[in-house]
């Protein structure tokens, strides 16, 4: 089943026009990873499906309903869920009310507060402590928990690995599996290509704003997938 | 004694003063608005409280009990109609917006009740007070407001920590572009952060208006009071605003203890020098 369809988007970010034309379908139950260099249009992407950014043109379908126009709180009631660039935890909250403020609009679902506790064991010692306080990858996980404790049909994760040390990418990445199962379909911007050919069962390559390759990893070499991420041009062996 | 005296009196001062600014604090901490027509909006609430107390007759707890409610629906509507249009704009619009809001205000007092000054006859409640010793007597209406502004700031301090939609407040705070992403309507949001400012102004306006008279013009030099007492105690803490206002308080009437015409300047005084060396403020709020 298509839960995300994405048609003939554009979306502005400032001057720029930083996707164009892109088409992309997300299956339920799958991971889709999409990468890119930087400035390809990643985080457009995901800021246009989670509605902070609208678009200009093109249509959003999540679920069988147009939400292209859709504003980011409706959308969370909706099933969609961002982890945002950068984790944006909400500095003067302690961890727990950070968790909390994913449950706002809560969707029925079986993540809770609770539920989160013990995907990262870590959590409940430090849950009054202030979000400010907590180290990169604890961000991170405390990020991912307040998207997951919404219940998304849909979670978005905006470079996850960004500016973390790889044994705590791996172990962020451990987690991802047990959300899959939980009935969770994930959407990751991932830089690190090799990271997100290991997680993914499927995989875009945006470049200047357009998907240039896409399919399962297995399926993809090494040499698609380097052509595709640099925009290395196939055209003057088009011609044969 | 008398010095003792000041002090009581300055101190239980400062919770008036702590309530009247809590409404600047909190527009100001939620959405970067400075919202020059507070004082007005005070003012109003102090001509509402004499017309219906002369014109009906009716008790004060019961004026209170209208005005706030009131004034809350009418800050949720100017948010939501005037204030939510400008802010899109920056910050520049919101303040000329409030500027002007401020100005015509005060021009329809003006034309409703006349320039004339007047005072909220409390009755033996607003004059009376007990004796604790000789010369140290605490006035009830003092004792009341200082009481009224604690109760309120918990109040409001219980609802931002313990309330779903409180903790988005606060996280709208923070960065609201995220809260938006959790979930938080940032319209709503902001529309019930004004609607507490506005219910605090409320009640502040009828307490002001017992304890001092006031004209259609008064406005703008109360709101100066409510920025000092914002400004000493922090910008963003519910505490540090009592703190400020208590400061605030202090000062002026220790000023007026060593000579009247010092009164209003203490208090300046005091603000400026927090402006100069400790310009966070004495607490500083979680969001300054």
């Amino acid at each position: 089943m298509t839960l995300l369809s994405v048609r003939s988007l554009d979306v502005q970010h400032g001057q720029l026009k930083a996707i164009r034309g892109l088409d992309l379908d997300v299956e339920a139950g799958q991971v889709l990873a999409v990468i890119g260099a930087n400035g390809a249009g990643k985080s457009t992407l995901l800021r246009a499906l989670a509605g902070s950014n609208l678009p200009t043109a093109g249509s959003i379908v999540f679920n069988g309903t147009d939400i292209t126009r859709v504003p980011a709180h409706r959308r969370v009631a909706g099933g969609i869920a961002l982890v945002p660039e950068g984790r944006k935890l909400f500095r003067s909250l302690t961890v727990e009310e950070n968790l909390l403020t994913g449950t706002y609009r809560r969707r029925p679902g079986p993540w809770s507060v609770e539920k989160i506790y013990e995907l990262f064991p870590w959590m409940p010692d430090r849950r009054r402590q202030n979000a400010a306080q907590l180290s990169g990858g604890e961000q991170q996980s405390v990020a991912i928990g307040r998207a997951l404790v919404s219940n998304p049909a849909l979670i978005l994760v905006d470079e996850l690995s960004l500016g973390l040390a790889p044994v705590i990418v791996r172990r962020i990445y451990e987690v991802l599996p047990t959300i899959v199962a939980e009935g969770t379909t994930a959407l990751i911007v991932e830089q690190d290509v090799a990271q997100a050919m290991r997680v993914a069962d499927h995989v875009h390559c945006l470049l200047e704003g357009r998907s240039v390759l896409e399919g399962h990893p297995r399926d993809l070499t090494a040499q698609q997938v380097e052509r595709a991420y640099f925009g290395i041009d196939e055209t003057p062996a088009a011609g044969e | 004694m008398d010095w003792l005296n000041a002090v009581v009196q300055g101190l239980l001062l400062g919770g008036l003063y702590a309530l009247f600014a809590t409404g600047l604090s909190l527009m100001f901490g939620v959405m970067r608005v400075v919202n020059l027509a507070h004082g007005d909006l005070a003012v109003v609430a102090s001509f509402l409280a004499v017309a219906i107390i002369s014109g009906t007759g009716l008790p004060l707890w019961f004026v209170l009990c209208v005005t706030t409610p009131l004034f809350a629906l009418l800050g949720y509507l100017t948010q939501r109609v005037l204030l939510q249009r400008s802010l899109s704009a920056g910050p520049m619009s919101t303040l000329v917006v409030t500027f002007g809001l401020s100005i015509v205000i005060q021009n329809v007092l003006l034309e409703v009740f006349s320039a004339d000054t007047r005072t909220l006859d409390g009755g033996s409640f607003a004059t009376g007070s007990f004796e604790i010793s000789g010369q140290l007597s605490i006035p009830y209406l003092s004792l009341a407001t200082f009481v009224l502004a604690v109760v309120v700031l918990v109040a409001i301090q219980l609802f931002l920590s313990r309330t779903g939609l409180g903790r988005m407040l606060r996280a709208s705070s923070d960065d609201p572009d995220t809260a938006t992403l959790v979930g938080a309507d940032s319209r709503h949001v902001y529309g019930i952060a004004t609607a507490i400012a506005f219910a605090t102004v409320a009640l502040a306006g009828v307490m002001m208006a017992m304890r001092s008279s006031f004209d259609p013009a008064t406005g703008p030099s109360r709101l100066l009071f409510a920025f000092e007492a914002v400004v000493i105690g922090g910008l963003g803490s519910l505490w540090g605003t009592l703190l400020g206002g208590m400061v605030l308080g202090l000062t002026q009437s220790i000023g007026a203890q060593i000579d009247p015409a010092l009164t209003i300047l203490g208090g300046h005084l005091v603000f400026l020098v927090v402006l100069a060396f400790r310009p966070q403020g004495l607490l500083p709020g979680r969001t300054a």
